[in-house]
């Protein structure tokens, strides 16, 4: 068992703070969803865990299995086991889909270990069947024209062949249409089981139907204020937030702006 | 200011030259006018690039004398890369001036195909070589670099395709340079008749670090009407040489030439590559990569010039530039009056690797004639770091993730290469290039 250990923690962007002390552990075998209203800082925890760029960690820990995460390069976090499904994914022309997926799967494993071209075909034909994507996509560049629908897929078809220990999912639920929501549902829920966490970041409770939470946490002004179990997202999907804020006594006072 | 330019050969020294290679009277008449001409004429003026202190005139010696080679097994492991030598059936080596090995196969010599250096065009083919030579597309006069050329050409192709003559497979030349004396003044003339279409793919390729000579290269591709003409070429120069190259098509109705360049020099460059669209429903691709690095400077500049109606003109530039090189994309569609229908496209696109690199875009539109379609895209940008925090959140180093990036960025011109051996070569340069 692996186990991600988040405390304390606290990430600017442009030098206004976002995250104001967030603690949260999760091991592997265990599905957490995180919710919670616009602008709280959740995408903001998805891209600091990964080490976007733009991001700034200015207190507080983040290990895996007592390594530092936050040492680490970008590349060095997915080495470590970590995988960001992402909410707008890069394209990358020139590039083909399988080209690139083939690489990420050898770029962990050691020089003259890498994945024979026929396991890998096999493996890739399997997913994407079982995905519902087209074979074609396979050949095209890295998302390029791709629709919002297919990229969500797309990262899910990366996540089942790179397979991570954790997976954190930003809003990967936004935009799709109920057909594609249940394909991508299904493909994490394949992937559910031993060896594996999950982060779902989203704002709506209808993902949770297809992926049921082992553990639901509500994020508010860059904070987790509330942990609970399934029935928490529930509720949360019958009566709103205000609740919560009157529970806790949380004001309205800065609502962040949501970094895409 | 005029720079007082240092010729290094005399009228008689060309017309001896031009006589101890039993060349025909006109073209050592040719030689001998333009070198008065060179003289006189003043240097080209390449936009937004002075080049009133490059040298491009002074050079060691004007032909060195190169072993020829009786087999391929005699040549570098660096060459034999280019080259599939088994399966091609049409190649020409020349080794710095001298022609070094033919090899054409008996089916194009039966259609009539003629493949040989130039010189020897110039002897055998006489009528045929001066009805092309610098007369449509190139003009003796049009600056000094031109008529320098004319005067001291020593080295280039002919190819000629005789009217309805398909030929299938590509034709490959592989210009070798590995004397660092060696100068380079090679003609290439590709002519292809009526209804005719042929595929001709080049390498300049160094195997010496370092040149003391001078490239003066032109490369003129005539095509006839309804004719189809594919010219690729990679260039990898040496640095040292002061490199001016100029390709010129000469597209006739109804006929389509399609460039596809790789532009690798480690030379200071002036390239202008123009397309004239002479015929009604003509067509001209252009496809340009360039890797600039270290202190080298470039100037691109790619032009179609439109005078059919009905033409049609694309012109694709991608650029990598790194360290502090510097290098100026010009791009010109030009339509001029009466060529109605017309449709001129245009994008560059410039990758910057670092701080003290240079490059512009210049796109520019030139339109004298009011029913006609044109547009362009022009851009200048650094690697985005999201697309890199995208392939490195998979796994990706960093430097895997710029050469992904790198190597997308430039693969629409890459891919279009028609010999996969010079595909994968260029492939090796970009990425020696932008380790």
């Amino acid at each position: 068992m692996s186990t991600l250990v988040i405390k304390d923690l606290h990430v600017s962007i442009e030098d206004k703070e976002i995250l104001k002390g967030l603690n949260l552990t999760i091991n592997t075998n265990e599905i957490h969803a995180i919710m919670g209203p616009n602008g709280t800082g959740k995408s903001t925890l998805a891209s600091a865990i990964m080490g976007h760029p733009k991001y700034e960690v200015t207190q507080g820990t983040i290990e895996i299995d007592g390594e530092n995460v936050l040492e680490m390069e970008v590349d060095e976090r997915a080495q470590a086991g970590l995988f960001l499904a992402m909410q707008y994914p890069s394209e990358i022309s020139g590039v083909t889909n399988a080209d690139f997926i083939r690489s990420a799967i050898n770029a962990r494993r050691e020089e003259g270990d890498e994945i024979s071209l026929m396991k890998f075909i096999r493996e890739l034909d399997k997913s994407m069947d079982f995905l519902e994507m087209d074979q074609e996509m396979a050949q095209r560049y890295l998302n390029e024209g791709f629709s919002g629908g297919e990229k969500k897929r797309n990262e899910i078809l990366q996540l089942m062949m790179i397979k991570p220990k954790f997976a954190i999912l930003d809003e990967i639920d936004s935009g799709l249409d109920i057909d594609a929501l249940k394909v991508v549902a299904k493909g994490i829920n394949e992937m559910r089981g031993e060896g594996f966490g999950c982060i779902a970041i989203t704002h709506y409770q209808r993902l949770l139907n297809y992926i049921t939470p082992d553990h639901v946490h509500v994020m508010m002004q860059g904070r987790v204020v509330k942990s609970g179990g399934p029935e928490l997202a529930q509720r949360l999907e019958a009566e709103g937030y205000d609740w919560i804020k009157q529970e806790l006594g949380i004001e309205d006072t800065d609502a962040v702006t949501e970094e895409a | 200011m005029t720079v007082e330019t240092k010729l290094a050969l005399s009228a008689t020294e060309v017309r001896s030259f031009s006589q101890n290679n039993n060349e025909p009277a006109w073209f050592g008449s040719l030689r001998a006018e333009a070198i008065e001409k060179a003289t006189e004429l003043p240097m080209p003026t390449p936009d937004k690039t002075n080049i009133t202190k490059w040298n491009f005139t002074e050079f060691p010696q004007h032909t060195v004398e190169s072993a020829t080679f009786s087999s391929l097994d005699e040549l570098s492991a660096e060459v034999k890369e280019i080259i599939d030598i088994e399966g091609q059936e049409n190649l020409y080596i020349q080794r710095n001036n001298t022609a070094a090995f033919l090899k054409i196969s008996d089916e194009l010599k039966a259609q009539g195909v003629i493949f040989t250096d130039i010189l020897t065009a110039v002897r055998e083919h006489s009528d045929l070589v001066q009805k092309y030579y610098m007369t449509d597309a190139v003009k003796v006069d049009e600056h000094k670099l031109t008529a320098y050329h004319a005067a001291l050409v020593n080295g280039g192709v002919f190819l000629y395709v005789p009217k309805n003559v398909v030929v299938e497979k590509p034709l490959q030349v592989v210009f070798l340079h590995d004397n660092a004396d060696a100068s380079l003044f090679n003609h290439v003339l590709v002519v292809a008749d009526s209804n005719s279409a042929v595929t001709y793919v080049q390498t300049y390729v160094s195997t010496v670090e370092q040149s003391n000579g001078q490239a003066n290269l032109i490369e003129e591709v005539i095509a006839l009407d309804n004719a189809q003409v594919t010219f690729g070429s990679v260039d990898v120069l040496a640095k040292g040489f002061t490199t001016y190259v100029n390709r010129r098509g000469h597209v006739k109705r109804d006929a389509k030439v399609d460039w596809a360049l790789g532009l690798m020099n480690d030379s200071d460059t002036i390239s202008e590559s123009i397309t004239h669209l002479v015929g009604d429903g003509s067509l001209a691709n252009t496809k340009i990569v360039v890797v600039g690095r270290g202190e080298q400077k470039q100037n691109f500049t790619t032009e179609i010039r439109h005078w059919g109606k009905n033409s049609e003109g694309f012109i694709l530039k991608h650029g990598v530039m790194k360290d502090s090189a510097q290098t100026i994309f010009n791009g010109i569609g030009k339509i001029e009056h009466g060529a109605s229908k017309s449709n001129a496209v245009q994008e560059s696109r410039v990758l910057m690797l670092s701080e003290g690199a240079r490059g512009d875009a210049n796109p520019i539109l030139l339109i004298d004639e009011d029913d006609v379609m044109a547009g362009h895209a022009a851009s200048v940008g650094r690697v985005d770091p999201l697309q890199l925090f995208y392939l490195m959140s998979r796994g990706l180093s960093k430097a895997e993730a710029e050469r992904l990036v790198i190597h997308g960025f430039l693969a629409p011109v890459v891919t279009n290469l028609p010999i996969e051996s010079v595909k994968n070569q260029l492939t090796k340069v970009i990425e020696g290039k932008v380790r």
